[in-house]
């Protein structure tokens, strides 16, 4: 593969980002994804909505190589990585992803979390690492954690330190899975807003959300799933206010009717 | 803990063992590795009260013992037998030129045995357990080399092993490998007994990972083997410390079976003066050895064991 980072650095500057074709992923006899066609351009944030089991999270897993696929093809910025013969330890480091579970290391500090990939992925000698680490840590408010171990943060900040750990290996493309989910109310503002700073900053994201709102206000395109497929994908002024498929107007009432939008 | 709110609990509903208060001293969150929530112990500090019953028990239970031992009829020529003490001196410093050994002095051989076969086994035992844990189809005939080897020496008393491989490689009369000292192949025997089961308490301790633990470390680049190395392999050793070190309790007391290949350790110099002095004090000596090298093991097990639980405790409670 070209390129240090594995990915064509020139490119991924620009154009389209993630093309999915035809992709399908079944466990067993359940099949999960039953034909996704997705496009993301660079720097586009794109949130997918949905009920839980509606393909969501498995997409962004099959997107990060952590579940191989059944079919169809996955390209970043033109090539295919789900090709034979792709490493797919670079394929990785360009490709962020945070899960619900935060899933830190819970036996290492919060600062060797975020330096244990780039030290043993990328080989970056452990000062440089660590100030880099630092300087990440800093921007999100984590700077006095760095000596913590997991299990003394609380829920919001275990996730922003996971989400630092994975910009700590400079990904072009970042993949949030529900990661608000597991926070307790007060707790997801503080999350949510590094995201913020991340959509800003010109980051290219897809973000499996349940928050409406979130999605309405940071989303430049939302796609609404249901049973492994893409119903609906719009921009959120749209999808929220006028959603043309009846699915699609099925799971908006519901969510209002709930609250939650 | 995964999806686990780590926040401290503020009620008394939370599962945290309400003693933390009393004995640990200040409150702390759980999940952290202090010292607060022990739980029961053996020598428990219940207050003065407590103190006072519990010493009471234990002098009546004693004394009724010692009293048993005392008047059954037997009881002077055991006394004679297994704990005279000029024999049991004499049997621990020992009297070459009287043609017996010192039991003091061969204790050494048994803890010189014990640490070589347990690096040994930490090291083997860990190698059949990943082997077992692996799924690439190339290693298919391996795992089940491995699952044989497991299945045969949990099944094979170690008696039999020693013996087989003591007696047995001598016999072969190949180059180097048939003329070691019987320390040697007693050292071979326990380290392929024990290395099958402790390759299953591996086994336990990497699975008692969670998967999403892997799948965060690959996510972020890492290979594979660098998964195993710093993320899934620290965790789990440090969830089986207890288990490891029960193996090794009973470890350390094996060593004594390496007597039967003439090998003089503690359990082989006892037999020698009890042969030699047709007295069985030397015995008793060695059982002493044997339990000033196993207690200490023992204790520090139940110390892990009650700060595993407690972490547990604390985990569950958050």
């Amino acid at each position: 593969m070209p390129g240090e980072a594995g990915m064509p650095d020139a490119a991924a500057t620009s154009g389209t980002a993630i093309e999915v074709t035809g992709l399908r992923k079944a466990f067993g006899a359940n099949e999960v994804l039953r034909g996704i066609d997705l496009e993301v351009s660079t720097h586009e944030v794109i949130c997918l909505i949905g009920a839980s089991g509606s393909g969501k999270s498995t997409l962004l897993r099959c997107l990060n190589l952590l579940e191989p696929i059944n079919a169809g093809r996955i390209s970043l910025w033109g090539q295919e990585i789900t090709a034979a013969g792709i490493d797919q330890n670079l394929v990785r480091r360009s490709i962020g992803i945070v899960f619900q579970s935060y899933n830190l290391f819970p036996h290492m500090s919060v600062l060797h979390n975020v330096t244990l990939a780039p030290r043993k992925a990328l080989g970056t000698p452990r000062p440089a690492a660590e100030e880099e680490a630092r300087a990440l840590l800093g921007r999100f408010g984590l700077l006095d954690k760095e000596a913590e171990f997991p299990d003394r943060l609380s829920g919001g900040q275990q996730q922003r330190v996971a989400i630092v750990r994975a910009l700590a290996m400079r990904p072009q493309i970042m993949l949030l899975d529900e990661v608000t989910s597991a926070l307790d109310p007060e707790l997801v503002a503080e999350v949510l807003d590094v995201i913020r700073e991340l959509a800003a900053s010109g980051m290219t994201m897809l973000i499996a959300t349940h928050e409406m709102g979130f999605a309405r206000d940071i989303a430049r395109r939302v796609c609404f799933l249901e049973e492994g497929r893409i119903i609906e994908d719009a921009p959120p002024a749209e999808l929220f206010t006028a959603p043309k498929d009846e699915r699609t107007q099925r799971f908006l009432r519901r969510i209002i009717a709930a609250g939650r939008l | 803990m995964d999806g686990s709110q780590p926040d401290p609990p503020a009620g008394p509903f939370t599962g945290f063992p309400a003693a933390s208060a009393t004995v640990g001293g200040a409150w702390q969150p759980p999940g952290s590795f202090g010292t607060a929530g022990r739980g029961p112990r053996l020598l428990s500090g219940g207050g003065r009260r407590a103190t006072a019953i519990s010493s009471a028990s234990t002098l009546v239970v004693l004394g009724a013992l010692v009293a048993v031992f005392l008047v059954a009829p037997g009881s002077s020529q055991v006394r004679h037998v297994f704990f005279n003490p000029t024999d049991m001196w004499q049997s621990f410093i020992g009297n070459p030129r009287k043609g017996y050994y010192s039991v003091g002095e061969a204790i050494w051989l048994n803890i010189r045995m014990f640490l070589a076969a347990e690096v040994l086994i930490l090291g083997l035992a860990l190698f059949i357990a990943l082997i077992r844990q692996s799924v690439s189809p190339v290693l298919f005939p391996f795992r089940v080399l491995s699952l044989i080897y497991v299945d045969f020496f949990r099944g094979v008393p170690l008696l039999l092993v020693l013996l087989a491989i003591g007696f047995g490689v001598p016999a072969l009369r190949l180059p180097v490998v048939s003329t070691q000292s019987a320390a040697i192949y007693g050292v071979a025997a326990l380290v392929l007994s024990y290395s099958a089961y402790v390759s299953e308490v591996y086994r336990a301790g990497l699975n008692s990972v969670h998967r999403s633990q892997t799948a965060a470390a690959r996510s972020l680049g890492l290979s594979q083997s660098t998964t195993l190395r710093y993320v899934i392999l620290p965790q789990a050793v440090r969830n089986i410390i207890p288990p490891l070190l029960n193996d090794f309790i009973s470890l350390q007391k094996d060593t004594a079976l390496v007597s039967t290949l003439g090998a003089i350790e503690a359990n082989g110099a006892a037999q020698i003066y009890s042969s030699t002095v047709f007295n069985y004090s030397s015995y008793t000596v060695a059982a002493i050895l044997f339990l000033i090298l196993t207690i200490p093991l023992a204790r520090l097990t139940d110390r892990l064991i009650d700060r595993d639980r407690r972490r547990r405790l604390a985990g569950a409670a958050a």
